[in-house]
């Protein structure tokens, strides 16, 4: 239960320090810092090969780091003992459940691993699997054995949970549901990390995040601040008396609404002014940005 | 409001916890993984016939076809065959089986997530040692009868034989497990994993006298065979179920129990840290 205090006053979770890791030639995570304040939902976002999973992955206590200093829980991962596992959760990216048990028996079984179980009954209806309790696994959908993976993630009643990529391969409805899952838990007080790759996703669960590109932290911090922060300036649209649309990116926007008002007597045909989103900030801080 | 208030009942009733707040011993998860793991092995069918008649037809084959007595032995081929293909049976059921199904668990991710979880790696170990006995007693018991009612091998008489067949059965399945479990990570997928297991065993059945009676096997290459549990396995079996008349087939012109013991154990020792030293959670490329 110890953990560490930072100079805000919050007790971390994970506090990640310099971490690195390379694979032959390339590096996957280049000095990568982050702290993970106890009870937050904490958004780990970035394209693919970003090196998000390697760094959940060291987190778990499943992959070596090269450099780095990584506190998760209190404890050294790469040290981790039965009693550390017991607190952290992990729902895996690709996962195999024995195929031929049924829900039930599995999450039962893996209840038995833990000091202190949540109740199985409980945990299948907390995932909404009810009604395939008795069915073999090998029958479930793939979006129901991802509920599978997060209930066997949760039966121990983690302190910490670790998700990577949860949702990829979810319709809009089972993602919704999902969502609903991971703040049921959030609001039960378990501090959760999730790699996504949905910039709605991470919008939507986050208290706060981390844009991970090229193996290193580009942002981090509240969702509505990196807007605030990253996301200067407006696009003003119009269409000109012509016919032809006009698109004007400028750090004054009224400035530029004030002019087309003198231009135009009255209405100004087609006007729209927007500010970036989320995702315009995350294209262009990852280097994804699209020419407009 | 409905949703909230329904969202609340279900967190509070969601916090209801078993357990007595101590990480289970690993001797009473290998028991419960034990459980689990013969329940998951009679759910799939064809691994239960395949497992079960592969021994029972090779016997029935050898057996029949090779029944002459066997020159100053007192015995005939086909009572050869009933010992050697019950150490053929104990080594499938736990070396193959294991060598295969551990790196198939491998190759599905299904060993890394066990590894995310309290659980300690003895536990593993423990259940699938339960797994192998269960399907050795019962791969064991039907060579057996097929032996005594089909090829007149008859069941043993003193108790001192039936204590002798019993720790020949455990050492010899424990070993050829152990030695199961080491080989699951030499393979580098699911793919290959069968090449990679059954090959090395084959070759064992022929220069351990399992195939081919012992005393027509070459030296040098029954001396290689009496590195690995499989020849020692087959010696046991037969100065258990065969008459001491046909101890001249032997290569030491004995059954050499004392032997027999010493290099089992040593194999259930050896096996035991050679998995510790080399079992993987994950495969190659996983890292």
């Amino acid at each position: 239960m110890i953990g560490v205090m930072t100079a805000h006053g919050y007790e971390l979770a994970v506090d990640v320090r310099g971490l690195r890791k390379r694979y032959g030639d390339v590096t996957a995570v280049d000095g990568i810092d982050l702290g993970i304040r106890r009870g937050e939902v904490f958004g780990l976002l970035g394209p693919n090969g970003a090196g998000k999973s390697t760094t959940v992955e060291i987190l778990q206590g499943n992959r070596s780091r090269d450099a780095g200093e990584v506190s998760v829980l209190g404890a050294d991962p790469a040290t981790g003992t039965r009693a550390w596992r017991s607190r952290v959760g992990i729902v895996w990216q690709d996962e195999s459940a024995p195929a031929e048990l049924t829900v039930r028996e599995t999450v039962r079984h893996f209840a038995h691993y833990y000091p202190r179980p949540r109740d199985p009954e409980q945990v299948i209806g907390l995932v909404g699997l009810e009604a395939k309790a008795d069915s073999r696994i090998k029958s479930l959908s793939g979006g129901q054995r991802r509920r599978l993976d997060v209930a066997l993630g949760v039966i121990g009643d983690p302190e910490l949970l670790l998700l990577d990529e949860p949702t990829t391969g979810f319709d809009p409805a089972a993602r919704r549901r999902f969502w609903d899952l991971i703040r049921l838990l959030a609001d039960e007080g378990t501090t959760i990390l999730l790699t996504t790759h949905y910039l709605e996703e991470a919008e939507a669960l986050a208290d706060r995040l981390a844009i991970l590109a090229g193996g290193r932290v580009v942002a981090e911090g509240e969702p509505q601040a990196l807007r605030d922060r990253f996301g200067t300036g407006a696009a003003v649209e119009w269409t000109e008396p012509d016919g032809t649309a006009r698109t004007e990116h400028t750090e004054t926007p009224t400035r530029t609404v004030a002019g087309l008002m003198r231009r135009f007597d009255g209405e100004i045909p087609g006007l729209r002014v927007s500010r970036p989103t989320l995702e315009d900030v995350y294209l262009r801080l990852t280097g994804q940005e699209t020419v407009r | 409001m409905t949703d909230r208030a329904t969202t609340t009942t279900t967190t509070v009733s969601v916090r209801a916890r078993g357990g007595d707040g101590r990480l289970p011993g690993a001797w009473a998860l290998g028991l419960r993984r034990g459980a689990l793991e013969i329940r998951q092995f009679f759910r799939q069918r064809d691994q239960v016939v395949f497992t079960f008649s592969f021994p029972v037809v090779f016997l029935f084959l050898f057996a029949s076809i090779f029944h002459d007595d066997v020159q100053g032995s007192g015995v005939t081929a086909s009572q050869l065959y009933v010992p050697a293909m019950m150490a053929s049976g104990i080594m499938s059921t736990s070396f193959q089986s294991l060598g295969i199904s551990i790196a198939v668990e491998r190759d599905e991710k299904a060993l890394r997530r066990l590894r995310g979880t309290p659980m300690p790696a003895a536990a593993y170990f423990l259940g699938k040692i339960w797994l192998v006995l269960f399907t050795g007693v019962l791969e064991t018991a039907i060579l057996l009868a097929v032996g005594t009612t089909l090829y007149d091998v008859p069941l043993p008489t003193s108790a001192a034989r039936w204590l002798d067949f019993a720790w020949i059965f455990v050492l010899g399945l424990t070993g050829c497990a152990l030695l199961g479990i080491a080989i699951s990570s030499v393979p580098r997928s699911a793919k290959s994993a069968s090449s990679v297991v059954v090959l090395p065993f084959l070759v064992l059945q022929f220069i351990s006298g399992v195939y081919i009676s012992v005393d027509s096997v070459p030296g040098w290459m029954l001396d290689l065979g009496a590195l690995f549990p499989l020849k020692w396995l087959c010696q046991g079996l037969r100065g258990v179920f065969l008459p001491d008349s046909a101890k001249v087939l032997e290569q030491a012109g004995d059954w050499e129990f004392g032997r027999i013991a010493l290099v089992l154990a040593a194999w259930c020792v050896g096996g035991l840290a050679l998995c510790l030293l080399t079992f993987r959670w994950k495969t190659r490329r996983d890292g």
